[in-house]
């Protein structure tokens, strides 16, 4: 009790100050403020991993929690892994090179456990003759004094190493024990108000049934949901409704195509080559399989291994063999006149640094020149990795084609027999590149400094073993044994870096919010027990992906509300420990896909050649080279207009416009995050891109045509774009807005038809040009309102 | 709280804009035009601030960074190579040229003729600047500018050299050298980006440029090059649409931010306050923007400084023109690309017609910015992403000849913005293909802009994935010798 009142004493002071700070609008002061909320707020527990952001030193020092953090980000670069950046051979990074004798002092020590007077660091880091000062003035890095106590803790409690904490095998832990579970629904939600507990706060309320529904509806389908499903929905008053509606949404096949958005920006895939021609590829049949493979539920094993080692499982087959185009993804530089090898090389780095990022986690791509600064990966380790995906036979093709060697040819027949969800309409038949096998067509060296021509020592294909030992007598030394050790239940990282990732793709956040990076540098996770427990049950359910996001949509947790309360926002401002759900912008996708869909323009066709929709004249042209099929923009036409953003034709050095400015990946190489910003320009885009303009026209024209009251028209626009009822006040505001509209086009009649005349989407017969253009534009207003692109 | 957000939109707004139009463009920096909003919840990392910041005095306030994409030869620019030309056909000798790689383009090559330039040479101004025939106008600005002979480089092909150029390393992912200086620095224009790309073609040999180019990296996107286009909408998306007239526009954002706030009020999210922000922002682009890409109002003898193209859109010398408008309008980095100088072969042919797109516009905009009493504060760079070798690929003939890639030496020029003028730096042998003075890495050219706007090259950092990133990575040395 005691505790709590005194949390409520801090909560009242914090708002004085914060409206008086808010007042003085210094965001900085504001933030120092934040910070010192949470030292009075937090109380952490040994092995609770960057549970909250103290600045408290704790009672007892957590070696990966506390200490940690400040030697890899502070003293590593100079005292870690690295050997040939390693100053005056002291390593920091592991107990055996701390406790060791300095070099040439064989009686000081750089850490003497439970000994601060013998700890030569310590005297070093506190040292008045900045000659002496670690870290060195002229690293620019310093220790804050929080830092150098923390230090001095962990000396006198005994300095001990424990392994970096996604090194260790996940342990399911338990469930906590809680005050209240009424709450929980399932087990996300036992660990997440646990955390809630710790920091004094409670969940939100659940979330009204509509914003639930549109919120699930797009982390599952990337869509909004239907107007019958909505009313199908609020009308349910059944115990499971919602099961059922999740339910659905995972039987929609526009599942595969929401999962394969994220899965798209991992493999790299684009629809040119890159470089400077930067031709057209067809790889977009390998597209079509992964959603294909989503909406099967392959197991996240089978989905992986078919992708890095299907032309060398046992089932082999056409299929296997395409889902390998996952490797072939990167660009390829077909400039004339480059060095054959150092660009062989170029992608086989590019294969390997995905591997890394896509399953381990890992910025193996560190290690490429040198010893990784601050994990336990040698450059060794890197040629080792490297060295199954080098088997490859030489490049054959030279110019400009669509597939170089190896590729395999996509028929009628070959769709018909083998591939039936490849969606090929053309008649000529598609090359996709797909990965082959050739033992023994070289062997792997280290390439000193990571360059191409500078061979150094021999290697054989290996992993890291810091992760996890590659067993011979489990696996083979090929990429498929290299897909048995990634699944092997004691791999540390590839269960927890892909749950994280689904994590990511709903809360806007993962538990670790580096998601591409779990090593020393990575942040810590949130809430490392949750972390641990939904990866051991991803692992022990088959690495089935539908049951992990189900779970994950059914929680409490997700089904809370987004309304963020003052307190909320000062204690947890970034909504790390979720005490209420985020409201998060739809991502570049999502915005078109919910203008087309919402105005029924929506083509909903799965798969196929990319597209090319409106775009602004003279892009391509401006940049390209003027060479090749891709040098002018030729735009498609009809229902190809109205294709989910996924489709849309990805030449990788002029990216589409749209997608880019909503922060879409640009598809160079792996990436496993998006940014999420706010920038005017994307402002200018709903305001003037003839997609929106055109949806808002088309949806107009629809309304038109029913029977009905202005009003009524309204309300239904807002309801199906927004996706929830009107409120009386927005009502009445766009009532009236619609009544000046209708009045000013009626004395501008050229300006009405103007307005309307967007999109190449046929014009509705014997429309009223004034009306049309009067509801269009508040269809265009509620298109432009900030709840309608966010999961609220 | 609402009151102070809300301050951004509507009347109040719309007055704050005229009264800062009637000033004149340069308000008080307050960070990129496009950062994120500072109030939202999400965006509160300190590192993701433009920092606004400077480690010492600046001398240079702004960038034009001039592109000559394709890489011009030095040897027929500045780099006077007269051996050359006496030992016409003759095989470069093996020790010169060492352990150079060359490109799967000449590497099959039997033999590699020396040649030398087809067009003369003169010496100008002060100090004696070696100029070739090819560049007349800016022969007549030597006073003014720094001539780098001793420029190196590590790629060999373009994307790589163009990728390192921009972003210090030859892989795609890194942000932008404009992009360092737009977080770094931030915008000194409240209703500009802090960082414009301008394109344009030549008729020779062209490499294509490419969005990643001035992208944003890791860096925040609101950091990322804006390019403006020759069309009627100079930035995508500007224009309003047909039938919407600026006054309904207007209307509309009254009508939305109203309806915004509403949200705010049942929601609570900063975001939505700083939406309605953005909105305001993109309402104020669409009249600052337009006015400033207009360059027909430019009087007549400005016309005629940077030739009778500076009228036809989104050729080199309108966009020199408009690059002296953006500069002039507070635009931190301003970024030109001018295609065509990829002379693999018929290099006499082509290299005059891209000298001619470009020789009158850049020393008009060196010229027009000195005029204005701005050429002090602003750093103008011309440079290619590497030379070209001092032997023939393909068939030599008396009259023509063509030059590949050459990675060890090529010449820029800079001016202004702190940087001595009228000198010439560094010096290669007399065949043109080594450095033998004072050679400068990219990495060094970088670290000598950065100190020219005030900021440390070790200093200005970025931590991303556990990394912290600069833009001249490990490297990189300021070229003291040619601090003013």
């Amino acid at each position: 009790m005691g505790t709590q009142q005194v949390y409520l004493h801090m909560f009242c002071l914090c708002h004085c100050i914060i409206k008086r700070i808010i007042r003085m609008k210094n965001k900085v002061i504001y933030l120092l403020f934040l910070l010192l909320c949470t030292v009075f707020t937090s109380c952490k527990q040994k092995g609770e991993y960057a549970a909250i952001p103290s600045k408290k030193i704790p009672e007892v020092v957590d070696y990966n929690f506390d200490v940690r953090p400040i030697l890899s980000d502070k003293c590593f670069a100079c005292h870690g892994p690295d050997v040939n950046k390693r100053a005056e051979d002291l390593r920091l990074d592991t107990p055996e090179g701390a406790y060791k004798a300095l070099k040439d002092r064989k009686n000081e020590f750089a850490i003497v456990p439970n000994n601060l007077e013998k700890s030569v660091l310590y005297q070093k880091i506190t040292a008045k003759d900045s000659t002496e000062l670690m870290p060195p003035l002229d690293s620019n890095l310093k220790l804050s004094s929080y830092e150098i106590k923390i230090l001095k803790k962990w000396i006198e409690q005994g300095a001990s190493y424990e392994p970096h904490w996604a090194f260790m095998a996940v342990d399911k832990p338990k469930l906590p024990e809680l005050k209240n579970a009424d709450w929980a629904n399932n087990e996300i939600d036992y660990f997440i108000l646990q955390k809630l507990e710790d920091i004094g706060l409670t969940p939100n309320q659940k979330a009204d049934k509509e914003r639930l529904l549109k919120r699930v509806s797009l982390d599952i389908t990337g869509l909004p949901p239907s107007p019958e499903m909505q009313k199908r929905f609020i009308q349910d008053d059944a115990a499971n409704a919602y099961e059922k509606i999740v339910d659905e949404l995972l039987a929609s096949d526009h599942y595969g195509e929401k999962m394969a958005s994220h899965w798209l920006d991992v493999a790299r895939y684009a629809d040119s080559h890159g470089f400077q021609n930067d031709q057209l590829r067809t790889m977009w049949p390998w597209r079509d399989w992964v959603i294909y493979a989503f909406n099967e539920n392959y197991s996240y094993e089978k989905f992986v291994t078919y992708q890095l080692a299907g032309d060398l499982v046992p089932q082999k087959n056409m299929e296997t063999i395409l889902a390998t185009g996952f490797n072939r993804n990167h660009k390829i530089n077909q400039e004339a006149g480059i060095i054959e090898e150092e660009f062989r090389v170029e992608n086989v780095t590019d294969r390997t640094n995905t591997f890394g990022k896509a399953f381990l986690g890992l910025t193996l791509e560190c290690a490429k020149c040198h010893d990784h600064k601050y994990d336990p990966i040698s450059q060794k380790d890197y040629f080792s990795t490297f060295a199954f995906f080098d088997r490859m036979p030489p490049r054959q093709n030279k110019g400009e084609v669509l597939a170089e060697a190896p590729f395999i040819t996509i028929s009628d027949e070959v769709v018909e027999k083998e591939l039936p969800f490849i969606n090929k309409k053309e008649e000529e038949d598609v090359d996709v590149m797909v990965i082959e096998e050739r033992p023994d067509v070289r062997t792997t060296h280290i390439l000193n400094r990571g360059v191409y021509d500078d061979v150094g020592e021999e290697v054989r294909a290996n992993t890291p073993k810091s992760v996890l030992e590659f067993d011979d007598s489990s696996y083979e030394r090929n990429r498929l044994g290299l897909t048995k050790w990634l699944f092997d239940a004691k791999n540390p990282l590839t269960s927890r870096v892909f749950v994280n990732r689904m994590w990511q793709e709903i809360f806007g956040a993962g538990i670790v919010k580096s998601s591409g990076d779990f090593g020393m540098q990575g942040d810590l996770p949130t809430n490392v027990h949750l972390l641990n427990w939904l990866s051991a049950d991803f692992m022990e359910n088959g690495w089935d992906m539908k049951h992990m996001i189900k779970k994950i949509v059914m929680s409490a947790t997700y089904k809370q509300s987004s309304v963020i309360s003052k307190d909320k926002l000062a204690i947890d401002p970034e909504n790390k420990y979720l005490s209420r759900m985020s409201r998060l912008r739809f991502n570049a996708e999502m915005v078109r896909d919910h203008a087309l869909a919402t105005s029924g323009l929506l083509n909903p066709e799965i798969g196929g050649r990319s597209v090319k929709v409106y775009q602004p004249d003279g892009l391509w042209e401006a940049a390209s080279s003027g060479r090749g099929v891709l040098a002018n923009y030729v735009q498609d036409h009809g229902k190809d207009l109205y294709r989910r953003g996924i489709y849309i034709l990805i030449k990788r050095t002029t990216l589409p416009p749209v997608q880019l400015t909503f922060d879409a990946a640009t598809r160079d190489q792996c990436e496993v995050q998006r940014q999420s910003t706010m920038t005017p320009l994307q402002a200018l885009i709903t305001l003037n891109d003839p997609t929106i303009l055109e949806s808002a026209r088309v949806f107009s024209e629809k309304l038109m045509q029913e029977d009905n009251s202005v009003s009524a028209k309204i309300e239904k626009a807002f309801n199906t774009i927004v996706g929830r009822t009107i409120k009386p006040q927005e009502k009445e505001m766009l009532l009236s807005y619609y009544n000046d509209q209708e009045s000013a086009f009626m004395k501008e009649t050229e300006r009405a038809k103007a307005f309307i005349d967007v999109g190449e989407f046929p014009a509705s017969k014997n429309r009223d040009v004034v009306k049309v253009a009067a509801l269009m534009q508040i269809i265009h207003t509620i298109y432009n309102l900030e709840e309608t692109i966010v999961k609220s | 709280m609402e009151k102070e957000i809300f301050e951004h939109h509507l009347n109040t707004n719309r007055r704050h804009f005229l009264g800062k139009m009637a000033l004149g463009f340069g308000g008080v920096a307050l960070g990129s035009l496009l950062m994120p909003d500072l109030l939202s919840g999400k965006k509160v990392a300190e590192n993701q601030l433009p920092l606004g910041l400077k480690h010492f005095a600046a001398k240079a306030k702004r960038i034009i960074l001039l592109v000559q994409n394709g890489a011009p030869s030095q040897l027929e620019s500045f780099d006077y190579k007269p051996k050359l030309n006496d030992m016409f056909g003759q095989d470069l000798p093996p020790s010169v040229r060492g352990d150079q790689k060359l490109t799967g383009m000449t590497a099959g090559q039997k033999s590699f003729p020396l040649v030398g330039s087809k067009f003369g040479f003169k010496q100008y101004g002060n100090a004696g600047t070696w100029v070739s025939d090819l560049f007349p106008n800016i022969a007549k600005i030597t006073d003014d500018i720094c001539v780098i002979k001793s420029m190196h480089t590590d790629a060999i092909n373009h994307d790589p050299a163009l990728t390192f150029m921009q972003t210090g390393a030859q892989v795609g992912n890194r942000p932008s050298i404009g992009s360092w200086f737009s977080y770094g620095l931030g915008s000194e224009n409240k209703n500009l980006p802090a960082y414009c790309v301008l394109l344009s073609k030549g008729k020779g040999n062209g490499q294509g440029v490419y969005s990643k180019l001035w992208s944003n990296g890791f860096l925040d996107s609101s950091h990322q090059g804006v390019q403006l286009s020759a069309s009627e909408d100079p930035i995508l998306y500007l224009n309003n649409p047909n039938g919407m007239d600026s006054k309904t526009r207007r209307t509309m954002l009254d009508h939305l931010a109203s309806l915004n706030q509403l949200g705010y009020e049942e929601f609570g999210d900063p975001e939505i306050p700083a939406k309605i922000k953005q909105y305001e922002m993109a309402y104020r682009m669409q009249t600052a923007v337009p006015e400033i890409t207009d360059v027909s109002k430019e009087p007549d003898h400005i016309k005629k400084m940077y030739g009778p193209d500076c009228m036809v859109p989104g050729t080199y010398a309108a966009n020199c023109l408009l690059a002296r408008k953006l500069s002039e309008s507070g635009v931190r980095f301003v970024q030109l690309y001018h295609q065509g100088w990829d002379q693999h072969s018929n290099l006499v042919g082509e290299m005059q017609g891209q000298a001619k797109d470009v020789d009158m516009a850049s020393a008009a905009l060196i010229t027009d910015l000195k005029q204005r009493g701005l050429l002090d504060e602003t750093l103008v760079i011309w440079s290619g992403e590497f030379g070209r070798t001092n032997y023939c690929q393909g068939k030599l003939t008396k009259d023509n000849y063509g030059r590949d890639h050459h990675p060890r030496c090529f010449s820029i020029f800079m001016a202004g913005g702190g940087v001595k003028s009228g000198i010439s730096y560094g010096k290669t042998d007399e065949l043109g293909y080594n450095i033998t003075e004072n050679p400068v890495h990219i990495h060094d050219l970088h670290a000598t802009i950065m100190h020219l706007m005030g900021l440390d090259h070790e200093k200005l950092t970025y931590k991303h994935l556990g990394r912290r990133f600069r833009l001249t990575d490990v490297h990189g040395h300021v070229v003291n010798d040619i601090l003013a």
